[in-house]
């Protein structure tokens, strides 16, 4: 009685046991195809110089060198590249309050547009939203002239990081709006009445009972805001033409558009590109998937 | 009720500042882009000379443009196809209860968090084919040390494959999110319906035909446009990898516009091939922001 059943087991088992080494052999087989790039990256910048050979390209750094670091951040005078140390604080200027900026903004836009509704807030909404869709390059040219205009109190706009914050902060609009709405939409309106019946306005509604609250939504918001202005290209190469003011994207491009500049070296510059918006990843990811679905409008 | 009026008055105030921006940044300037590109603004210096549709006539018969369109069809088909089928599988494969599952989630999505120029500048080195003197580089060189030699291909060298080569990192990059999407989809399909097709018999193939791939339907809509908006606006990512490459293999409408304005000062041109990739986008986001909107109301 007991050997059929033991045989009927091992035979439901094994071919599930099979299954299972397959599928597991797949995840791995895509895990390397997605970290191929990233061992190209760390290695090569990890190679002296005399070993950097694109022909050994996927060899093992045989020690330890930093020299491709070294130069992908200090540059090098004699064979006249610039390095990306300036390039990289510029963008942590731009970063970080752009990222500010446009997460407060957001939430205010968010409250009025989730808890104070008005006539035609439900069209002012989609109309918002469609500001994140659409090409830039349909608004880059008036966007220069724009910028090339202001100049308050002797600050220019064109060509300066206060030009790029301004841009991102405004065309950021739909999106961190869109964010705290979400959020803020699942704030039971119990808890605003209840406020109100305490006497709360408007403003003490939002500092008493939305604002604390909405951490969640800030840091969701501010790590979207943080990796798009970070890794933004376009803007950045649009309206910042002196390599003193061009942020890293623009700087790391420069380096790998150059024929002198060394492969490794190119490799070290974008590992440095990376490491911000990667670092974030790693420690703050359940968040950025978070801001990833509701690009999708599916808060 | 008067309170209610006052607070009212604010509210619309408080929204106020971010309407205005985004009626004057992205409604107003691109009703100047639009007008510019009716105009014979063809050096740095504006020209307000309105020509007509001109600009338009003569984009539409150039031959650059004609094969930048042609890029963008092929390079959305392979980059949506392959984002869809392989963000699926990975979803499906990763919803069997697998060990680890949060790491590899982690390394099929950490790709989104970095900048298209970093890809880029990385890709343009795996994709760089070598040479018959030098030896392999890069995948091929890859190839060579698996012997699978015999795929070896010019990448994006090879004016036949041009654009697709670029499709292959973009995917590298997107296709973790189409995986979370589908992911987050199947977490969301009640355990008991799969189990109650089972009892009926059906077999785990039938189960994906039948009931999630229906289910998932929605999913893949906002994916196909999401991602299809995306690669209507690829810039980045061609200008780190390839530029436009031999006879215009790798170019874009969205880098024929950066190209042409701000290189070449044909600003009305430049606008009249950014209103076009306007409309190519708003054709597919329009209807998809008015139903995620207008469903969204009903709830």
């Amino acid at each position: 009685m007991t050997t059929p059943t033991r045989e009927l087991r091992r035979s439901t088992k094994s071919p599930i046991r099979w299954q299972r080494v397959v599928l597991y052999a797949v995840l791995v087989a895509f895990a390397i195809f997605y970290l191929m790039p990233v061992y190209v990256l760390v290695a090569t910048g990890l190679k002296s110089f005399a070993e950097a050979n694109l022909q050994r390209m996927w060899d093992l750094p045989k020690g330890l060198h930093f020299d491709s670091y070294v130069k992908a951040w200090f540059g090098s005078e004699a064979e006249g590249f610039r390095g990306l140390n300036v390039n990289f604080m510029n963008s942590v200027y731009l970063t970080v309050p752009a990222t500010i900026l446009s997460a407060m903004w957001g939430s205010i836009n968010g409250y009025i547009l989730s808890k104070w509704k008005f006539r035609g807030s439900d069209v002012l909404f989609p109309l918002l939203l469609f500001g994140m869709f659409i090409p830039y390059q349909s608004i880059l040219i008036p966007l220069v002239q724009t910028l090339q205009k202001i100049n308050i109190f002797g600050v220019k706009f064109y060509g300066s990081i206060p030009g790029l914050i301004l841009a991102h902060v405004i065309y950021g609009i739909p999106i961190t709006t869109l964010i705290f709405r979400n959020y803020y939409a699942g704030i039971p309106t119990e808890l605003v009445e209840a406020a109100r019946i305490d006497g709360a306005n408007i403003f003490g509604i939002y500092r008493h009972v939305l604002f604390p609250l909405s951490v969640p939504g800030f840091v969701v918001v501010m790590i979207w805001q943080f990796t798009s202005i970070w890794n933004d290209f376009l803007f950045a190469a649009t309206v910042t033409s002196n390599p003193a003011t061009q942020p890293i994207t623009v700087g790391l491009n420069n380096l790998a558009g150059s024929y002198i500049v060394e492969w490794n070296v190119q490799m070290a510059g974008a590992l440095m590109t990376a490491l911000p918006t990667l670092l974030v990843y790693i420690f703050l990811g359940r968040y950025f998937v978070r801001g990833l679905m509701a690009g999708s409008l599916k808060g | 009720m008067r309170r209610l009026n006052w607070e009212r008055v604010v509210s619309i105030l408080l929204i106020s500042p971010a309407a205005v921006a985004i009626a004057i940044f992205v409604y107003g300037f691109i009703g100047w882009t639009a007008y510019s590109s009716l105009t014979k603004w063809d050096k740095l210096l504006p020209d307000f000379t309105l020509v007509g549709l001109s600009n338009y006539r003569k984009l539409f018969a150039n031959q650059r443009f004609q094969i930048d369109l042609r890029n963008t069809v092929v390079f959305t088909v392979i980059f949506l196809i392959s984002c869809l089928i392989i963000g699926f599988v990975l979803a499906l494969l990763l919803d069997q209860r697998i060990r680890g599952e949060g790491i590899f989630r982690s390394i099929y999505l950490f790709p989104m968090s970095i900048s298209f120029i970093v890809t880029g500048v990385v890709w343009r080195w795996l994709l760089n084919p070598g040479s018959a003197e030098l030896g392999s580089t890069g995948v091929n060189a890859l190839f060579d040390m698996v012997g699978l030699g015999f795929l070896k291909t010019g990448w994006y060298t090879d004016p036949n494959i041009g654009i697709k080569a670029v499709a292959i990192a973009a995917t590298w990059q997107m296709s973790g999110y189409t995986m979370a999407m589908y992911l987050a989809g199947l977490r969301a399909i009640p355990e008991e319906l799969r189990e109650a097709a089972r009892v009926d018999g059906a077999s785990e193939v039938q189960i994906v035909r039948h009931i999630i791939l229906p289910l998932l339907q929605p999913i893949t809509l906002s994916a196909v446009i999401v991602l299809g908006h995306i690669s209507l606006k690829i810039y980045d990512l061609i200008v780190a990898m390839t530029g436009p490459g031999i006879g215009f293999a790798t170019d874009v409408p969205a880098y024929y516009m950066w190209d042409t304005t701000f290189r070449g000062n044909h600003f009305a041109r430049g606008a009249a091939v950014a209103i076009i990739l306007l409309i190519m986008v708003a054709v597919l986001i329009v209807p998809y922001l008015v139903w995620s909107t207008r469903t969204e109301a009903e709830i």
